[in-house]
């Protein structure tokens, strides 16, 4: 049995303060009118040009009119945007940790389903990540709750004068409403949570189980679970993070969305057993499952530049303005996070992790991880907020407040599972195989 | 030296494995082993070396993506410079988008053709080349473990025949 050091409790619980200091600063900091994002574009000097005279005094007038009219819908315009801002960050990272738990849930339940042997010893941490899921996707039910209450404006298409002037989205409006948003995440949520918490009970219970029927179970119910996943990640990914843009459609987004969910979810499996095992646990994993674990990053990394690079070159290549302008924001305003993300996505894992002898070497896998989970959480943070702060964005004290935050909760959570239970998962009829697992 | 060797013979590949172990503990020197099927593990318990072919590959597939580098670099934009759906053809790095696929492919190609290649001719195989096996059950259901005889030959007869063997051999060795 795992206890939960107090010394990690305290990390966690530091983690969260923090956090929560810098989610407030956020919030705090906002400007609270227009007149003060005016301000501060004045004395940011970006706008500066208004104030200049001019020598013909008549053109010179209407020209000042049509200025400060401009400078009015832009000022209110970046008002909405540094509004929106500390609650994306709140969002992205929201959803980073989600996905983790998530993505764990969908790779765990591929292991049932295929019967596969080397993973056993790895599913008790594998369960304790998805005992973040109910926490995780809950948080972000509430979030979009708020947001159909106008708290926030991440969603456009939730704002009624918006769609009243917007003729494509009022084409989408029979799937894009408030109502059926919120019934469409709450049956993921419950479908999802219901497995998680089913297939515990019955890995569970297979620890002292005489005969296979629990097992039996495990594997019928995370087939159809998977069948249910597909389905529902894919749409998850169009509610949740597609519809940011919702004048914008890809048609492999979910796939997209998933490749980043799963190799950042087996990063956190890499990293938990590492750690689990620097601190003496988990004597029965040995560096052929870590071998296991690390080539499954390398090559996630590599599928999701697939998905990157496809989604991008279909759209490069038909030049369509309603396709190309998700992409032209994200080379202009977020090159270097967008462009970047690939350095650390693609380059660092496929040379770091390519030779067969570093994937068995902990530190190795850690710093790749590392740099995996940064790479992710900047893909999703340019899936969401071009769309939501656009040029106003910055990686400042309300994000890395937000992912501090979300980070002890899910440290919290996570290694507080993994207390429940015992470390090694047995009654498996292949434990054995996995026990010795050697390549 | 000479060129005697036993040949052993087994109609199943664990007590192979286990004989191979057996072997290489009382220091016998194993020649060789045939098998119908590939054995998991087998190169370890005779102790081979690693293969190095994949860092061939990685050599060949840098090869392959310099090739189509170059390649795409010459039809493209320097010997035949064309419109094609209005993203004219007059520098590399506005283009690259498309020329990432083939870039892809031929990395691919290069890698994983000149790997075979490499293989066969590291195996010493090629056509005509006439088949190693000193039994032709061996591509069928029998393993066989070929032993140098350096020293007594009957001890180590002996002592084969104690590994789970079913059929024994001493022959000399054509090289």
């Amino acid at each position: 049995m795992y206890t939960f050091s107090s010394k990690l409790k305290t990390f966690s619980f530091a983690l969260m303060i923090v956090g929560l200091l810098g989610v407030a600063y956020g919030f705090l900091s906002t400007p609270s009118s227009v007149e003060d994002v005016k301000v501060m574009l004045q004395e940011s000097g970006a706008h500066g040009e208004v104030a200049q005279s001019n020598e013909h005094s008549a053109s010179d007038k209407v020209q000042a009119e049509e200025n400060t009219h401009s400078t009015d819908e832009h000022a209110t315009h970046v008002f909405h945007l540094l509004k929106n801002k500390p609650w994306s960050a709140l969002y992205v990272a929201l959803f980073f940790f989600f996905m983790l738990a998530f993505a764990t849930l969908a790779f765990y339940a591929i292991q049932h389903a295929s019967q596969a042997g080397w993973p056993i010893v790895l599913f008790r941490v594998m369960e304790a990540i998805t005992g973040y899921l109910p926490v995780g996707a809950v948080l972000l039910f509430v979030f979009f709750v708020l947001s159909s209450l106008h708290m926030n404006h991440l969603f456009i298409w939730m704002d009624p004068e918006v769609v009243a002037n917007d003729e494509l989205i009022q084409a989408k409006s029979g799937y894009l409403n408030v109502p059926f948003f919120l019934i469409r995440a709450a049956i993921y949520i419950i479908g999802w949570v219901a497995y998680r918490q089913y297939s515990r009970k019955l890995s569970i219970a297979q620890d002292n189980a005489s005969d296979l029927t629990n097992y039996t179970k495990l594997f019928k119910s995370s087939a159809a679970f998977l069948v249910f996943f597909l389905v529902t990640e894919s749409m998850m990914s169009w509610d949740w993070i597609m519809s940011l843009d919702p004048h914008w459609f890809s048609t492999l987004f979910g796939w997209y969305v998933f490749s980043s969910m799963i190799v950042s979810a087996i990063t956190t499996i890499a990293l938990i057993t590492i750690y689990l095992k620097g601190k003496g646990y988990l004597e029965f994993v040995n560096n052929s499952h870590l071998h296991d674990l690390a080539k499954y990053m390398f090559g996630f990394s590599i599928f999701w530049t697939y998905l990157w690079f496809s989604q991008f070159m279909l759209i490069w290549y038909a030049d369509i303005p309603e396709e190309v302008t998700y992409f032209v924001t994200r080379f202009g305003e977020y090159n270097l996070p967008f462009l970047g993300m690939v350095a650390l996505n693609f380059v660092f894992p496929l040379l770091v992790l390519m030779n067969s002898d570093y994937k068995r070497v902990p530190w190795f896998i850690v710093t790749t991880g590392i740099i995996i989970l940064i790479g992710h959480y900047i893909d999703i943070f340019v899936m969401v907020m071009p769309a939501t702060v656009g040029d106003q964005w910055f990686i400042g004290i309300p994000e890395i407040g937000s992912i501090l935050f979300v980070l002890g909760l899910f440290i919290y959570v996570v290694f507080t599972t993994l207390t429940k239970a015992p470390l090694l998962a047995k009654g498996n009829p292949f434990a054995k195989e996995s026990e010795q697992y050697h390549y | 030296m000479s060129n005697k060797v036993v040949q052993a013979m087994y109609n199943d590949d664990d007590i192979l494995m286990d004989a191979v172990k057996a072997v290489r503990e009382a220091n016998h020197h194993i020649e060789e082993v045939y098998t119908p099927f590939p054995v998991h593990g087998l190169d370890k318990a005779m102790g081979l070396k690693g293969t190095r072919i994949a860092i061939t590959a990685f050599m060949y597939g840098c090869v392959g993506l310099a090739f189509a580098i170059w390649m795409m670099n010459y039809m493209m934009i320097q010997d035949w410079p064309q419109d094609i759906g209005g993203k004219p053809s007059f520098s590399f790095a506005a283009n690259s988008p498309a020329f990432v696929p083939i870039m892809f492919e031929l990395t691919v190609f290069f890698a994983a053709h000149l790997m075979v290649i490499t293989f066969y001719m590291r195996s010493k195989l090629w056509p005509f080349k006439k088949a190693e096996n000193p039994d032709p059950r061996t591509t069928d259901d029998m393993f066989v473990m070929e032993v140098a005889v350096d020293g007594d030959e009957n001890e180590l007869v002996s002592f084969l025949e104690k590994t789970g063997t079913v059929e024994i051999k001493v022959t000399e060795k054509h090289y």
